[in-house]
């Protein structure tokens, strides 16, 4: 996978901060582009893939960052 | 049959939480206070006191396996639904422990049958569509395994309110199956087949500390737990007579009534899934149609469950949620995960059998503000 145009950091935020961050910052990349979000909240692995399934975008995958959190990937299509 | 919120003890207030407790149904209440003046001595004695008592538990395992078209010996009551699941469960696993430690559930079981396979031996579980209806398929395949001692389905979701294909599951002749149908006792009929069931009286407008377990005559159980000299070789400790009585007279009624109930309850549920849907960025999940009578869960997206719920009970209006930051443990709802929904945001609507269109119409013009103006508090 191509690296994220950008990587929002929501370590130690709780649900729904990680979305909100998403819904936020989704329109600083490019459609076509990746953006990711790195969170601890384990509500994410669930509502980043709805996130995207109910606002039109991709959820491309999960991935690990170096410290070990994980990393929810998402395309921005619209 | 009262339809007023007149008679509401907290005036103005209404309550939208019935899949976590229904009120005590007015048919429930004079029979325990009198069951409770009557009923309170030990039914395994032999004097007039204890024969009154026994009578009275007979008359409730009675009045039961009536309402449930099942028989009497099948009725054992415990001391909660959650207790009913775990005999009934691991009573038909103990029965197979020879055999293997497998227990086939669903993802969306309820939290007492996923704690109940993990302490007694090796869950494997099967996944469910987005709508929380489990997948024939592979529970045929997951109950075909080598080992298995019991399967569970429960017989519709105590959270998105999905009806589960219990009688059309293909199981191997010899793996039991229990069914959880403490959501769904008394409102809809029981599923054909089951080898063991579960039911819980609080659901149904009974009083909390009585649950249902029936198994079916002749299947094999054992009592996964100590044994105990009761009337009933199922369960163990002190019978509570006064409120099997009372749970029992509940059931009876809630049967009785519930054509009209389910229909007046169908119909209102309807229009919240529908009103619900046109507010933006929402989620309305589980079955439209093939479902409970009574709930309907929706999730909003970028709010906060506890916001929402906070924000709801001070206009009056008590709803659950399935969100994390609304649970102890602090992880988001295991149904709503396994279906793929939204997790955050998230409310659970059941409605009382005497919740009113005006009451829920409410709730519907109250919403879609508080909604907003948490969203706005998060910047968007």
């Amino acid at each position: 996978m191509t690296a994220p145009a950008h990587t929002l950091d929501c370590r130690g935020k709780a649900c729904p901060l990680p979305v909100i961050e998403l819904g936020r910052h989704v329109g600083d990349v490019e459609v076509g582009q990746l953006i990711a979000v790195a969170a601890t909240d384990p509500a994410a692995r669930v509502d980043v893939p709805a996130w995207a399934r109910m606002r039109g975008q991709e959820y491309v995958g999960e991935e690990t960052a170096d410290d070990g959190v994980p990393l929810y990937v998402v395309r921005r299509l619209s | 049959m009262t339809n007023g919120a007149a008679e509401r003890p907290q005036h103005g207030y209404s309550y939208l939480d019935a899949a976590s407790s229904e009120p005590l149904h007015p048919a429930a209440r004079d029979v325990l206070l009198a069951a409770l003046e009557q009923g309170y001595a030990d039914p395994r004695r032999l004097h007039g006191p204890a024969r009154n008592a026994r009578l009275l538990l007979d008359n409730a395992r009675e009045v039961v396996a009536q309402s449930l078209g099942v028989r009497r010996d099948e009725v054992t009551f415990t001391p909660s639904g959650t207790h009913a699941v775990h005999l009934g469960l691991l009573g038909l696993a103990e029965a197979r422990r020879r055999i293997g430690r497998v227990v086939v559930h669903s993802a969306v079981e309820h939290q007492s049958v996923h704690h109940a396979a993990q302490w007694w031996g090796e869950p494997s579980v099967v996944g469910v569509d987005h709508l929380g209806r489990v997948d024939l398929a592979s529970f045929a395949a997951a109950a075909g395994q080598d080992g298995v001692a019991v399967a569970a389905l429960q017989s519709a979701n105590h959270e998105v309110g999905t009806d589960q294909p219990v009688d059309d599951l293909g199981l191997p002749d010899d793996v039991p199956l229990f069914v959880d149908a403490c959501a769904s006792m008394g409102r809809d009929p029981l599923p054909q087949r089951w080898s063991a069931l579960a039911g819980s009286a609080h659901k149904w407008g009974g009083p909390a500390g009585v649950g249902v377990l029936l198994v079916w005559k002749g299947t094999r159980w054992r009592s996964p737990f100590p044994g105990d000299d009761r009337i009933d070789e199922r369960t163990t400790g002190f019978e509570n007579v006064a409120g099997a009585l009372a749970a029992a007279a509940a059931l009876q009624a809630v049967v009785a009534e519930r054509a009209e109930v389910n229909a007046r309850q169908r119909e209102l549920i309807d229009l919240v899934r529908a009103r619900v849907a046109h507010i933006p960025d929402v989620d309305v999940v589980g079955d439209p149609d093939d479902r409970l009578p009574h709930l309907v869960t929706f999730s909003c997206l970028y709010v906060d469950g506890e916001a929402l719920v906070t924000g709801l009970d001070r206009l009056g209006l008590g709803v659950a949620s399935g969100s994390a930051c609304t649970a102890s443990t602090l992880e988001p709802s295991h149904v709503l995960a396994a279906m793929g929904a939204l997790t955050h945001g998230n409310v659970r609507l059941a409605l009382t059998r005497d919740t009113t269109r005006a009451e829920v119409e409410r709730l519907l013009d109250a919403l879609p503000e508080v909604v907003a103006k948490i969203r706005a508090e998060a910047g968007l």
